[in-house]
């Protein structure tokens, strides 16, 4: 066939129609204006109200200690979460105060040999968290530990001096030398939020489109634009009228968040300096929080930025023309799900097997699936924050282009068929057929 | 219109007979005959898994007139016409027209209404009809111009800003015809264009094809009901279980198929002879009566009338022509279980 540049500015005329059509319908609609607005909130929310609750967490739990063995001293003291009340009733007799007390629990500590430390005991109206249980425990283990060297004959002042404190710092070498402090915490939120936004956005946008052909196809107009347009520019221009909805999304949640997350930092940030400075003892989640955000500039935000929309077109690509595909063999939504789970299979996979990828990185399995185009959306944006090689990069990001290509020539083979196919029950022979079909 | 292909013909023609009245009658056939076919059908075939949709189907299709698809339900119309607009491949056999293969870009520059038709339920008429005459090479200018003219011609004016949801299906019809015709083609084919309109409305699009082939449109459709063919179409084919089993100019078809049926009304006895048959009889008014007579020598109806008269009083003779719809009958009865 001669190639006229006219002709292709008249396909590229109709495409653009029909990308403008999708995109306005969309961006127009109350759901999206209302998903838009309410999603930066709920994102603020889910970032921000965990470090607020645990930067303001009041000592709000007490227990009681009944220590028969006389050995243990006040081990246990009160701080701003949690106060410990020593008292020398009955066991029986408190057990059964208990209850009636506003008190969390009751430690008991039962007379017992340094050599064999038996018979200790929580009691407590409700459940005890495990980090409590841990506590509790730590303490009493570390004072039988010391107890059981001074009975060895070691001396208070030389047990004293052999306590150390550690806290970890993780540094990565890189390539060039260069040494780079990060924190895996921060690393793994990133990881976690790009890779849930991916899969969600691959989902919800992928749903769509397919949504998008059942109804042209149900509503019967897909054979009257057909009249001015080739399948193929048809879902083209679907795919990436939708893809475009989804960018305009994306760019406006960003702005949002930035804006409402600098608003809360604003509001929140002298009271949580007040509390940082009011007790040296910060709880652990807040702490493990508050050198996250700090190590927030040890990652490049620019790549992940850069990465997350390069594979959120990428993966909405290459499962929005497969759920194109599959809208074009139904007829309803309820038609479409015998086809979703093998499509969506990948996706899910991906993300159950986020925590192998967190476990090991770099390991062969977390590289494979961020090679792999079905599975390296979501996985390589998990991998990102945690440093990949280039070549890594450059190469899953050319297999993904691979792949999506493929991707949009099988659907648009089944399409072609399908979206003029109606009263046949389909399954997977169908559209195997339907993709062998000669033009 | 003077083509290089014309101005060749009559070259050679003035040099051949010297005679300008003659070359002028020459020039006047062959361009008939250059307008006659503006789509050519040629021996098409398709069959859907087992079934056999079209089995070797030639049709021609005259330019500048309407052409009518006849058959009932499942006869192969439908697929005839997806071959045609190229929706679909037929296995065997051509489509052209004006004498070229059809190509896609050629089928994009008609207008076509299908079978199967509907509109994007939450858009509004006047956006959705702007953007199907865009898809169609319109501007938007153009398109907004020529739907205000369409749709205040079709009753459809202050539907501008509603929804089709809102639309009942008779005014969504109207809405994808305006979509069809909109960028005026010079071929239309509309399939099954009747269904799901009232009788006032039938008449009303009726009206509007008509208007379209006198501007110079050809229109091609398809319908399973007969009746509403003979004053629309120019020429027509019948088509049964995927077999084209007749086809022609309405008149011709008619004609041919006339039986020597004649409608007397007399006053009297008719009298028996061996060269007609009574086929039914009823009284009319008073004396007079009304008999439905077949003669055997058809084209001689004066015989008749002669026999006739010899007995009766004559009050009213005329030949029963076949409708289109007896015509299809009598074609599809045999082959019918």
């Amino acid at each position: 066939m001669k190639f006229s540049f006219q002709k292709y500015l008249q396909v590229m005329n109709k495409v653009s129609l029909i990308i403008f059509r999708e995109y306005l319908t969309r961006v127009k609609k109350k759901s999206f204006i209302i998903a838009t607005f309410l999603g930066p909130i709920l994102m603020g929310a889910v970032m921000f109200l965990p470090t607020y609750f645990a930067l303001n967490t009041q000592g709000n739990k007490s227990f009681q200690v009944i220590d028969e063995s006389g050995l243990m001293g006040a081990i246990f003291v009160s701080d701003n979460e949690v106060s410990y009340e020593y008292i020398s009733t009955n066991l029986d007799v408190a057990k059964s105060d208990l209850l009636e007390n506003d008190v969390d629990g009751l430690i008991y500590i039962p007379k017992f040999e340094l050599n064999e430390p038996k018979g200790f005991a929580l009691y407590g109206a409700s459940n005890q968290s495990i980090s409590t249980l841990s506590s509790i425990e730590n303490t009493l283990e570390l004072h039988i530990e010391s107890l059981r060297l001074l009975a060895s004959g070691l001396d208070k002042e030389v047990i004293d001096s052999f306590e150390a404190n550690i806290d970890l710092n993780t540094i990565n070498l890189s390539n060039s030398g260069g040494e780079q402090e990060s924190s895996s915490g921060a690393a793994t939120i990133i990881g976690y939020i790009a890779s849930f936004m991916i899969y969600m956005f691959v989902f919800i946008y992928g749903a769509m489109c397919m949504r998008g052909v059942i109804e042209e196809k149900s509503s019967r107009i897909v054979e009257i634009v057909l009249s001015s347009v080739k399948p193929f520019e048809l879902m083209m221009g679907k795919v990436i009228g939708i893809a475009m909805v989804g960018l305009t999304q994306f760019v406006l949640w960003i702005l949002l968040t930035g804006g409402i997350s600098l608003l809360i930092s604003v509001f929140m940030s002298p009271e949580a300096l007040e509390m940082g400075t009011a007790n040296s003892e910060m709880s652990s989640e807040a702490d493990m929080m508050a050198t996250a955000l700090s190590a927030l500039g040890g990652i490049n935000m620019t790549l992940v930025l850069s990465a997350f929309l390069f594979y959120f077109i990428g993966g909405y690509l290459l499962y929005g023309a497969l759920f194109a595909a599959i809208g074009s063999a139904s007829e309803s939504d309820a038609d479409a799900q015998q086809f979703m789970l093998p499509v969506t299979a990948p996706l899910i996979i991906s993300i159950i097997s986020l925590s192998l990828v967190l476990q090991d990185p770099h390991g062969s399995v977390s590289f494979w699936m961020s090679i792999i185009p079905f599975t390296s959306p979501i996985i390589m944006m998990m991998r990102i924050p945690f440093g990949v090689a280039p070549w890594e990069l450059i190469l899953s990001m050319f297999i993904l282009i691979l792949g999506f290509l493929f991707t949009l020539w099988i659907a648009g083979r089944i399409y072609r068929v399908g979206i003029l196919m109606h009263g046949t029950k389909v399954n997977w022979k169908i559209l195997a057929k339907w993709f062998m079909t000669s033009d | 219109m003077i083509t290089i292909e014309l101005l060749d013909v009559l070259h050679s023609l003035s040099l051949k007979f010297n005679n300008s009245m003659e070359v002028i009658k020459y020039i006047e056939t062959t361009k008939k005959k250059k307008i006659l076919d503006l789509i050519k059908i040629d021996h098409i075939s398709k069959a859907y898994g087992g079934h056999q949709a079209l089995s070797d189907v030639s049709l021609t299709i005259p330019d500048k007139s309407i052409f009518g698809l006849l058959g009932p339900n499942g006869a192969g119309k439908t697929t005839l016409i997806r071959i045609i607009t190229k929706i679909i491949q037929q296995d065997q056999g051509k489509v052209f027209l004006n004498k070229e293969e059809i190509t896609y870009d050629l089928v994009r520059k008609i207008g076509y209404l299908p079978e199967e038709r509907g509109l994007y339920k939450k858009m509004k008429v006047g956006e959705q009809l702007i953007y199907l005459s865009q898809l169609k090479g319109l501007s938007r200018t153009e398109a907004v111009k020529r739907i205000k003219i369409w749709l205040e011609k079709l009753d459809l004016k202050s539907w501008w800003n509603k929804t089709v949801e809102d639309l009942s299906k008779g005014m969504a019809q109207k809405v994808q015809f305006i979509a069809t015709v909109v960028h005026e083609p010079k071929l239309l084919i509309l399939d099954e264009p009747f269904s799901g309109f009232d009788p006032v409305n039938a008449d009303l699009i009726k009206n509007e094809i008509l208007e379209l082939r006198d501007k110079g449109a050809t229109i091609i459709f398809s319908t399973h009901r007969m009746e509403s063919v003979e004053e629309l179409c120019d020429n027509i084919a019948l088509i049964n279980q995927s077999k084209k089993i007749l086809d022609g100019s309405v008149k011709q078809i008619k004609e041919k198929h006339k039986q020597g049926q004649y409608i007397i009304d007399y006053k009297g006895t008719l009298p028996t002879k061996e060269s007609f048959d009574v086929l039914s009889q009823t009284d009319l008014e008073g004396d007079l009566k009304r008999a439905h007579i077949k003669f055997h020598q058809a084209s001689k109806p004066n015989d008749l009338i002669a026999q006739l008269i010899e007995s009766i009083q004559l009050f009213s003779f005329s030949e029963k022509i076949p409708t289109i719809n007896e015509i299809f009958i009598s074609k599809v009865s045999p082959s019918h279980e």
